[in-house]
């Protein structure tokens, strides 16, 4: 029997440990399906009994197969980076079969020790099958120690079929100085993609954030809310197209925090070709209000503790 | 015991000087203390003005001793002044949970957390885990906002119309929780009401208009003049009462 692998045997060091815990909040070598890359190179993979992971040979990342019928299992799937000038792209590709009902933890956390920039572009696309549930967990963390740059391009594409529902949860609180994130979506009839982002940014960074969901489907729906806060000198972009091809119901909401000289841009879009597609937008950009830290400093917080607790609330 | 010395508060108004209160005297070391008049006398103002969210023109705050008149809001808080806004705020995100330890300075127990709720006619099964956002009707919000000031359980506790918007509940209730935390506290509550109920359990009663003064004495002293018109201001009414 092979032995058990740890991070200690795959020759994790100890900031990339602490980049593991931050992302997929993962101390040891999990049980069950698990891929980890490390500095653009496979460093483990390891399918299970209903998950199989089949490393990609025409490029790099990997294709995962999820048996139909695979009830109340999770992979982790993360990335970790601390070479500085490193430019990582992959690609991942999920293959969720019909009635699964499974969760999937990606993250991406670079910790740049170097002058030079440091990237991670992942482009996941998950094929779900008829009556799946999907819940998506994705993480992104950056650090830095020197001027080097700390930049995350995911790209995330989810097709739908019939009855089926995938829930994203996407977090990116610190340390990436400049993002892309562009998520597309179709879905067939009565599928469900639900999309929950929160993202703060602080000094000079820079995050846009695109979505693009097409409604194809009788009965399909789809909710897409934006949380984030914007800090310093940072700018941000959120964009939200949601199509309504038939009869569906969209749902898209960019609810934004902004600080000290920040900058953010909600851009709404929505496309109605069909007269029973009924499709809502609401954006709403606008700094703390003076009440809420005013109640909490009736309660003993400082302003700076106030604010803290508003914003953790707020992201949470 | 909080003391107002000749506070004052101006501002400018369309390039006029406005006085918002003027020259207002109190000593305030009483159980139940009851702040009432018309709207736009300068009830909830001189509130803030103790809380330390407005800051006056001229005069002097004191609580026990200490004057506190530059202390700002959190400094206030923490020698222990509490204050039960007339409008609660809402929080996205922070449940109520969370606001209660806030308030208590300390993680409650979940069953600590729920006496609150409990004491202010809340199911806490139903709250416990809400955030304090939009999905909260106005008196629900009040209510929480309540149960926050029971938590802190502090020496000087204010309540700005307490009473406005509590649905579904009876004034009965309300009297039994200011009761009950004066009983834990043993300090001052100061209630603004226009509530004959509410003024009825007052030991003092502080009649406010146009940022004066107006009347200030025992409840038994004020109570019936309010009630029947007869302290009615001189020239109020033309005179005639």
């Amino acid at each position: 029997m092979a032995e058990k692998k740890t991070f200690q045997t795959l020759k994790i060091d100890p900031l990339q440990r602490q980049l593991l815990e931050q992302v997929a909040e993962l101390h040891e070598v999990p049980e069950g399906a698990f891929s980890l890359r490390v500095n653009g190179q496979s460093a483990m993979v390891a399918s299970s009994e209903h998950i199989t992971i089949v490393p990609k040979t025409d490029k790099p990342g990997i294709d995962i197969y999820i048996a139909p019928g695979t009830k109340h299992e999770s992979m982790h799937i993360p990335v970790v980076l601390s070479q500085t000038g490193l430019k990582d792209l992959v690609y991942n590709d999920f293959h969720i079969g019909e009635d699964c009902d499974v969760v999937i933890v990606a993250g991406c956390g670079i910790h740049n020790c170097g002058d030079q920039s440091t990237a991670h572009d992942g482009v996941h696309t998950f094929y779900v099958g008829k009556n799946a549930r999907v819940k998506y967990v994705e993480r992104h963390y950056g650090a830095a120690d020197d001027k080097g740059e700390v930049e995350m391009n995911p790209v995330t594409i989810v097709h739908l079929e019939e009855g089926a529902c995938l829930e994203m949860d996407t977090t990116q609180i610190r340390g990436v100085d400049r993002t892309v994130r562009e998520t597309r979506g179709d879905l067939a009839a009565n599928a469900t993609f639900i999309v929950k982002e929160k993202l703060m940014t602080d000094r000079q960074q820079y995050a846009e954030t695109r979505f693009n969901v097409d409604l194809n489907g009788v009965g399909s729906s789809t909710d897409v809310v934006s949380r984030s806060v914007a800090r310093d000198a940072s700018v941000q972009l959120f964009q939200a197209a949601i199509n309504g091809n038939t009869a569906c119901s969209g749902h898209s909401a960019c609810d934004a925090i902004i600080m000290d000289h920040a900058q953010v841009r909600a851009i709404p879009e929505l496309t109605a070709n069909h007269v029973d597609a009924s499709l809502i937008h609401e954006a709403a950009i606008g700094k703390i209000a003076g009440e809420q830290l005013i109640k909490l400093m009736t309660l003993g917080l400082t302003e700076e503790e106030a604010e803290a607790q508003i914003i953790n609330g707020f992201l949470k | 015991m909080l003391e107002l010395r000749h506070i004052s508060y101006q501002v400018e108004d369309d390039g006029q000087n406005k006085e918002i209160l003027q020259d207002i005297n109190l000593t305030l070391d009483n159980r139940f203390i009851a702040f009432t008049g018309p709207n736009g006398g300068g009830k909830s103002t001189l509130a803030k003005v103790i809380a330390g969210i407005v800051t006056p023109t001229g005069g002097q705050i004191l609580l026990d001793g200490e004057e506190i008149t530059h202390l700002s809001i959190t400094e206030r808080a923490r020698r222990g002044i509490s204050y039960a806004f007339q409008q609660p705020v809402r929080f996205k995100g922070i449940t109520v949970k969370t606001l209660l330890d806030l308030a208590a300075q300390r993680r409650l127990s979940v069953k600590a957390a729920c006496g609150y709720l409990s004491e202010v006619g809340l199911c806490a099964a139903d709250y416990i885990n809400r955030e304090v956002n939009d999905s909260l009707s106005g008196g629900e919000l009040k209510r929480i906002e309540i149960a926050t000031v029971l938590a802190r359980g502090t020496r000087f506790t204010l309540f700005d119309e307490p009473e406005a918007g509590i649905d579904l509940w009876s004034f009965q209730n309300l009297i039994r929780v200011f009761e009950k935390l004066h009983e834990e506290i043993q300090g001052t509550i100061l209630i603004i009401s226009h509530q004959e109920r509410i003024l009825n359990i007052a030991d003092e009663i502080v009649v406010l208009a146009d940022g004066r003064i107006r009347q200030h004495g025992p409840k038994d002293e004020i109570l019936p003049g309010l009630l029947y018109g007869r302290n009615c201001p001189e020239g109020c009414c033309g005179g005639k009462q």
